[in-house]
């Protein structure tokens, strides 16, 4: 057996593996507002992260999106207190000062806030808290630059422009700063002249690094392997697209509970297939290859598969039995759906069979350096 | 293995070509070094190598650059990625991935090579160019060096037969630049692989050329030949051969080892002669001081109990390692920076207390990139600006650049100026309010041997008329010319603290050329040598 498909051999897990596997328990997220699924998901990703998780810049990214997404529960529960119409329950929790809005626009400012009111806001909050956190926990389970390593060839373009722009985003902040302090040596203080001025340096500098960046990868042999016609690259970028809109519109009809069934599976699976042409010829054109690519192994296979049972289970659970996650009652204790719990706690395995990360043992140098050098 | 065949080069839009009519040839193997003043147009004639120039840079190129066997008219750089291999002058802005090991990598996926043959050959790079530890670490977090070796790198993993770095080390501390130096001989030694480099720092890199090729600038001939030939009739030389042509030796040395091998006359001609005092002889009152500074990131100090003193009339040279925290105690004295603990006082104030406009009076620094100071789209207006910041009379700043750099029309933009021109230009902006404390952060990078002794003549004249100076950098030909004082720095605290002569001289990595050949007596400078020995002359005469 490969070492790579040991659940016990110390390795970064593909990203890619983290980002499917979120992205089922966001999905699983969508199709509810039935607070304790929500809040189950919530657990696992807590979970996972804690037990997986690198001491990478980017892993911190959890804990912000978690501040994000209370923030989010907490901005629902204000304006539905605030802009509540009246007409949602009759428990009246307390009574603000009412503000009359003028004309027939039916909203209205303050006055009675009502338990129903609260909850429902407290529940839609909590649905789009939680997809939040998912993508929170992929963010700092798998490297999004590390995804971009993997993407197809045929997406290669796209790719690069990702990394180039993520790696000039810090660099303009630096300059910034630097011009910044400048300026000041000059005897200016801050306003919005001092804007202005920062502008045209700060630009000129960026536009440099490119123009340095562009000679260094047409040095370096860069775009020198495609070999294709303006026919085949329209081919192509037509594939993709038709695809990716096919792709949209599946995934929208798949998780809406109202539209047709048709836009649902089938479309997505249209998508899929023309995506997968549109990769497959572009990918044919681009001679280049790829160092040390993240191998695919067993436990990417079980990462993923674990996500994508959170959606699967939730999805059969609200065709099976919709009253277990939507709602009927919004004051009422609300029911433990057990297709859909089993599938959630199915995507804690993770914690298990992803393999662990190697230990940093020369790394403990590299950590402190790095702080010197931010 | 370089051929270059009537080559003229003009860009769009400039009336007069950069290149005129070069013939060069390059044999294999060979270690080729290419000199001349800042836009001479060395980094022209290194770019037409690969083709960057004009399949990259625009305008025409007429007549025939062949490399190995392949015309750049009818190969784009792309095309000649296996066998040039490009460095470009700022290692960083080159980089495309975000790891060395992806970095070395990306060369060979461009080129399509099947994975086996890219692990081998990363493997192989990582151990020639002793990178093997760095492996995994961000592009960003390693030092100049290492940067500029992942830079080398990553152009080696295609295996070129001709490797073209512009500057390698002029961003340098010298021990790093002898870092990168070692593994570009090996190069050259082992793998035969055919070098060309341009470079300022003569010093530095002369010994290790076997050609040198002289880009006189303004379209003039290009003169290539052995290097002791080329820099007897050369306007830019390094100390060692300024010393060979004062003592009259022939052919010139080239290494500090040559120069010293035959300096027994010269010693026994300078025996009884003393070395002249680089000391300040009468300092003027203290302009600033430090006590017990500590200053740096949280939890990591970087300058960690600093206790200095500025005086009027001196230069003090601010020296050692890269990330020892010279710009910090730089950035301290201007109020960027504020210590956390001790004491720092500029003209008798805290300097993170006073308003800019007030700290303006008080001292002026000149940051590693002048560029940054500069905003306006000519040099008129930014004169002018300088005027109004610094509340004095409209004409001072443009007065001032006048009598560093005469010559340049106020209509020209910044962006426009040389390297040496943008910094006399910052210079006159910090100087305009007469602040009595100038700070310069590396002045001389990316500076030629024309404009660093006009650099040398400005800060000895401020000297003079009273200012104190402060300059942080790793040029020991710069500090030995003008510092009247030297600090050095390690582990964030001052190791030495004293002259020129006194802290220099003894020093493996800080000695001027001329003090390690005349070693132990404390010589520094050539002029100091010819001054010496003009005075025996006209002694010995009457």
């Amino acid at each position: 057996m490969r070492p790579q498909n040991l659940i016990t051999f110390p390795r970064m897990l593909h990203p890619g593996a983290w980002w499917l596997w979120a992205l089922g328990l966001a999905a699983a997220a969508s199709r509810t507002q039935n607070p304790i699924p929500l809040l189950l998901i919530l657990a696992v990703t807590a979970f996972v992260v804690a037990a997986r998780k690198s001491d990478a810049p980017w892993a911190r990214s959890y804990g912000a999106f978690l501040k994000l997404a209370l923030v989010v529960i907490g901005i629902r529960i204000v304006f539905q207190a605030l802009l509540s119409s009246g007409s949602q329950g009759p428990t009246v929790l307390f009574t603000l000062p009412e503000i009359p809005v003028p004309g027939s626009t039916g909203i209205k400012l303050g006055g009675e806030v009502t338990l129903e009111a609260v909850l429902q806001a407290f529940y839609e909050g909590l649905q789009l808290a939680t997809i939040l956190v998912c993508v929170g926990a992929a963010n700092s389970l798998g490297s999004a630059r590390r995804l971009l390593r993997s993407v197809p060839g045929a997406l290669y373009e796209v790719g690069i422009a990702v990394v180039i722009a993520l790696t000039f985003a810090p660099q303009l902040v630096t300059d910034a700063a630097r011009v910044r302090a400048a300026h000041r040596l000059r005897g200016q203080s801050g306003g919005l002249r001092a804007m202005k001025r920062l502008a045209m340096p700060v630009l000129e500098g960026a536009l440099d690094r490119s123009v340095e960046l562009a000679a260094a990868m047409d040095s370096r042999g860069y775009g020198r392997t495609t070999a294709a016609t303006p026919a085949a690259r329209r081919l192509t970028g037509l594939l993709t697209l038709t695809g990716l809109l096919g792709l949209c519109v599946g995934v929208y009809g798949l998780l809406s509970a109202t539209s047709a069934g048709w836009l649902g599976l089938p479309m997505l699976v249209a998508g899929s297939l023309l995506c997968a042409a549109g990769i497959y010829f572009g990918g044919r054109r681009i001679g280049r290859t790829t160092y040390r690519p993240d191998p695919w192994a067993l436990p990417e296979w079980l990462v993923a598969g674990s996500g994508l049972t959170a959606a699967a289970a939730m999805f059969v659970n609200v065709r099976a039995d919709p009253a277990e996650l939507v709602l009927a009652s919004i004051t009422a204790v609300p029911p433990v759906p057990l297709v859909a719990t089993f599938g959630i706690l199915v995507a804690m395995l993770p914690a298990i069979v992803a393999p662990p990360l190697p230990r940093p043992a020369a790394q403990t140098t590299r950590s402190s350096e790095m702080e010197v050098a931010a | 293995m370089i051929e270059f065949d009537h080559v003229s080069v003009t860009f769009a839009g400039q009336a007069a070509p950069v290149l005129r009519d070069v013939d060069l040839r390059i044999p294999e193997g060979e270690l080729c070094l290419v000199i001349g003043r800042t836009g001479s147009g060395k980094t022209t004639l290194l770019r037409t190598i690969n083709g960057l120039v004009p399949h990259f840079s625009g305008g025409t190129l007429s007549g025939r650059v062949v490399v190995d066997g392949r015309d750049t008219r009818e190969h784009r750089p792309r095309d000649l990625a296996e066998i040039v291999g490009f460095v470009g002058q700022d290692p960083l802005s080159g980089f495309v991935t975000d790891t060395v090991e992806d970095e070395l990598a990306y060369g060979m996926e461009s080129l399509g090579l099947p994975a086996d043959v890219m692990r081998k050959r990363v493997e192989e790079t990582l151990d020639l160019l002793g990178l093997a530890e760095l492996r995994q670490r961000p592009l960003a977090a390693l030092s100049g060096g290492q940067q500029q070796r992942v830079a080398i790198g990553s152009v080696l993993t295609t295996h070129p037969r001709v490797l073209v770095l512009d500057e390698p080390t002029s961003a340098l501390d010298p021990l790093a630049a002898e870092e990168v130096l070692a593994t570009l001989q090996r190069l050259v030694h082992d793998l035969g692989m055919t070098v060309v480099l341009a470079e300022h720092r003569l010093e530095r890199v002369v010994q290790y050329a076997d050609r040198v090729v002289l880009v006189p600038g303004g379209g003039g001939t290009v003169v290539d030949g052995p290097p002791a030939e080329v820099l007897a009739g050369s306007p830019i030389a390094p100390p060692v051969v300024e010393l060979g042509r004062i003592a009259g030796w022939r052919p010139l040395p080239l290494s500090v080892r040559d120069a010293r091998r035959r300096a027994a006359p010269l010693k026994e001609e300078l025996d009884g002669l003393s070395a002249p005092d680089h000391g300040c002889s009468r300092p003027g009152e203290v302009v600033a001081g430090t006590s017990d500074l500590v200053a740096g990131y949280p939890r990591l100090p970087v300058l960690k109990g600093v206790s200095a003193t500025l005086s009027r009339g001196e230069v003090v040279a601010l020296m050692g390692r890269n990330g020892v925290g010279k710009s910090t105690f730089l950035k301290t004295l201007v109020g960027l920076a504020t210590p956390d603990s001790g004491r720092v006082e500029v003209g008798g104030q805290v300097p993170a207390d006073l308003k800019p406009a007030q700290l303006l009076r008080q001292v002026g620094l000149v940051p590693q990139v002048p560029g940054d100071l500069l905003y306006e789209s000519t040099v008129a207006r930014e004169c002018a600006q300088a005027d109004k910041d610094g509340g004095v009379a409209p004409g001072t700043t443009a007065d001032l650049f006048e009598r560093l750099s005469p010559g340049v029309p106020g209509e020209q933009h910044p962006r426009d100026l040389s390297e040496g021109q943008r910094l006399t230009l910052a210079l006159a902006i910090v100087l305009a309010a007469d602040p009595p404390l100038l700070l310069l952060d590396e002045p001389t990078r990316g500076l030629d041997y024309t404009a660093k002794h006009r650099l040398v003549e400005i800060l000895r004249d401020l000297a003079a008329g009273g200012h104190a100076v402060m300059l942080a950098t790793h040029d020991v030909e710069l500090v030995a010319e003008v510092a009247t004082r030297v600090v050095v720095l390690a582990d964030g605290e001052v190791v030495a603290d004293g002259t020129v002569t006194d802290v220099v001289v003894s020093s493996p990595a800080f000695a001027p050329q001329v003090a390690k050949i005349l070693a132990p007596e404390s010589w520094l400078t050539p002029t100091d040598v010819a001054v010496a020995l003009a005075g025996v002359t006209t002694v010995s005469r009457p």
